[in-house]
């Protein structure tokens, strides 16, 4: 790693003077110092946010407030979150390991970096890492990438599950800033490619993740989070969906469905939300809904396979969704 | 640049150590403390041969600043025995022949005894998801998940 200067800051706006100083924040560290070690990262000053009173998980009415520093394990394994949107449990504890859902955040989990293998590796050329010195997988090894929201510069996909489940929820998120507040919905964080992917979320200079709302509704607890992927534990998700169904009398009154492993973002899927209102809960409904997935979709060498498991596993979700108890 | 002064308790007792901001606690407690149970199988947060549990909660330690520790409680490997008896969990790996090299058994024994004392008495699927973190590229992994499954049942008086 190379070295750099650290402090813990003990107060919000401590962290955002840091931060707009030119620090980096450090929540639980399991991209950052992973990355910092690789020296993909080298920042040279990090502002240690873990002190910060931003652990705080409630409800809100229907809604849930899930501070930015809540762990995974604990969002997935806190009551409140089991009750009304146990989707969002379901992604989290399909992701990593206990040990570092132990310390990963929900605030850095939706800024973890990608896991394009060439991301990493300091002699192959890499757009996001370095810009403008290429795209290795454009015809190297991209049988995990993405086939929606690609350019010519970049197809690495976001690799965050919960985000996934936070995207098709309409969740929002709350960040504070030098230039104060905002709030704004989880899905604008993230940027697609286009010519400058090393820039992937919204965020101004030393603007701090405070908290993420998810709206309450319809449809808890008809939502699933279905992740394929090439074993059953531990493992990044080569397709996924979160799948929410509100329906009365076996017909779809609202549907919401938002993809991961498929999009440069997680990717909501709104012509097939559209094409499944008013429609019957059932597989033929399902498939033709699922086949608008592909509208826009295009497939390098390795990931054509994509095409067919990503309305696969919308149709699965949808399944699944369906015949919650 | 400056080294960092942490106070810490590693294993019940108050320890104290410098450390660089870019050492981890897995180097801390390696190269600081001599504390060499836990091991860098990856230093990525992969393979799980580093666990420790930090503050009661299982944690890859190669993923953590080592100043991160300041303040807070530590147990590795080395505090598992007490004295010359082993914890059931490591008799029973021995009994079991749950180990080859080695490598993995520090980790797994320290994230075994936090799924144990979470949840006494896990099936066979919770031990191996639970422990899915935890590599062993030896052993493949039968022998741990039935060790993992015969302590749990000794712990309980079953
Ligand atoms: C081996 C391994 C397997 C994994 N598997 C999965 C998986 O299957 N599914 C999955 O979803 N994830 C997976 N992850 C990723 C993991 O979930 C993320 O690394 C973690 O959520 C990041 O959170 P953190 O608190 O550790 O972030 P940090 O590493 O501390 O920070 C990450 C980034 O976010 C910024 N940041 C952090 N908090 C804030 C804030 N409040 N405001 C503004 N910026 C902030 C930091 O500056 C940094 O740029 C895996 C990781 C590893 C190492
Ligand atoms: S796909 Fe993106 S992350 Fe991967 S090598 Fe190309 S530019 Fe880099
Ligand atoms: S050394 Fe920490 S997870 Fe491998
Ligand atoms: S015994 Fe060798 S890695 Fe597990």
């Amino acid at each position: 790693m190379i070295p750099f200067s650290l402090q813990k800051a003990s107060s919000v706006g401590d962290a955002i003077a840091a931060a707009r100083a030119g620090a980096r924040y450090i929540a639980g560290g399991t991209t950052l110092v992973d990355l910092m070690r690789e020296e993909v990262e080298q920042p040279d000053r990090l502002v240690d946010i873990n002190a910060l009173p931003l652990k705080r998980l409630q409800a809100d009415g229907d809604d849930l407030v899930i501070g930015a520093l809540v762990t995974m394990s604990a969002c997935a394994a806190h009551p409140d979150v089991k009750r009304l949107q146990p989707v969002i449990s379901e992604a989290l504890l399909e992701g990593a390991s206990p040990q570092l859902r132990n310390l990963a955040t929900m605030g850095g989990n939706l800024l973890q970096r990608t896991r394009c293998p060439y991301f990493r590796m300091l002699d192959a050329g890499c757009n996001k890492r370095t810009p403008d010195s290429g795209c290795s997988a454009m015809d190297g090894y991209n049988g995990n990438h993405a086939v929606l929201g690609t350019s010519s510069h970049c197809l690495a996909t976001h690799a965050s599950d919960v985000a996934v489940a936070l995207v098709a929820l309409d969740a929002t998120m709350q960040v504070l800033g030098p230039n104060g507040e905002r709030t704004f919905p989880v899905e604008d964080l993230f940027r697609l490619p286009g010519t400058t992917p090393h820039l992937e979320h919204t965020l101004q200079p030393g603007e701090l993740i405070t908290a993420i709302r998810v709206p309450g509704g319809r449809y808890a607890p008809r939502a699933r989070y279905l992740k394929v992927r090439d074993r059953s534990s531990y493992e990044f998700a080569v397709v996924s969906a979160a799948a929410l169904l509100d329906l009365e009398n076996g017909v779809i009154r609202e549907a919401r469905i938002a993809c991961g492993g498929v999009g440069t973002k997680p990717w909501r899927m709104r012509a097939c939300e559209q094409a499944l209102a008013g429609r019957p809960a059932d597989r033929s409904s399902f498939e033709l809904a699922a086949r608008l997935s592909l509208a826009g979709a295009q497939a390098r060498s390795g990931n054509k396979f994509k095409m067919e498991l990503m309305p696969a596993t919308i149709v699965r979700a949808l399944e699944l969704a369906r015949d919650v108890p | 640049m400056a080294k960092h002064h942490v106070t810490t308790t590693v294993n019940g007792d108050p320890v104290e150590y410098l450390c660089e901001s870019e050492q981890t606690l897995l180097d801390c407690l390696r190269d600081e403390l001599d504390l060499v149970g836990a091991k860098e199988g990856c230093s990525s947060g992969d393979c799980g041969a580093c666990s420790v549990l930090l503050d009661g909660r299982l944690v890859c330690s190669c993923l953590v600043l080592g100043v991160e520790a300041e303040g807070r409680s530590v147990e590795t490997i080395e505090g598992m025995a007490q004295g010359d008896e082993l914890h059931p969990l490591q008799r029973k790996f021995l009994e079991h022949a749950a180990l080859q090299c080695g490598i993995c058994t520090p980790g797994i024994l320290v994230a075994a005894k936090a799924l144990l004392a979470k949840n006494p008495d896990p099936t066979e699927t919770q031990v191996r998801y639970w422990l899915a973190g935890n590599l062993c590229r030896c052993t493949g992994y039968d022998k741990i998940v039935r060790a993992v499954m015969d302590a749990a049942a000794e712990m309980r008086g079953a």
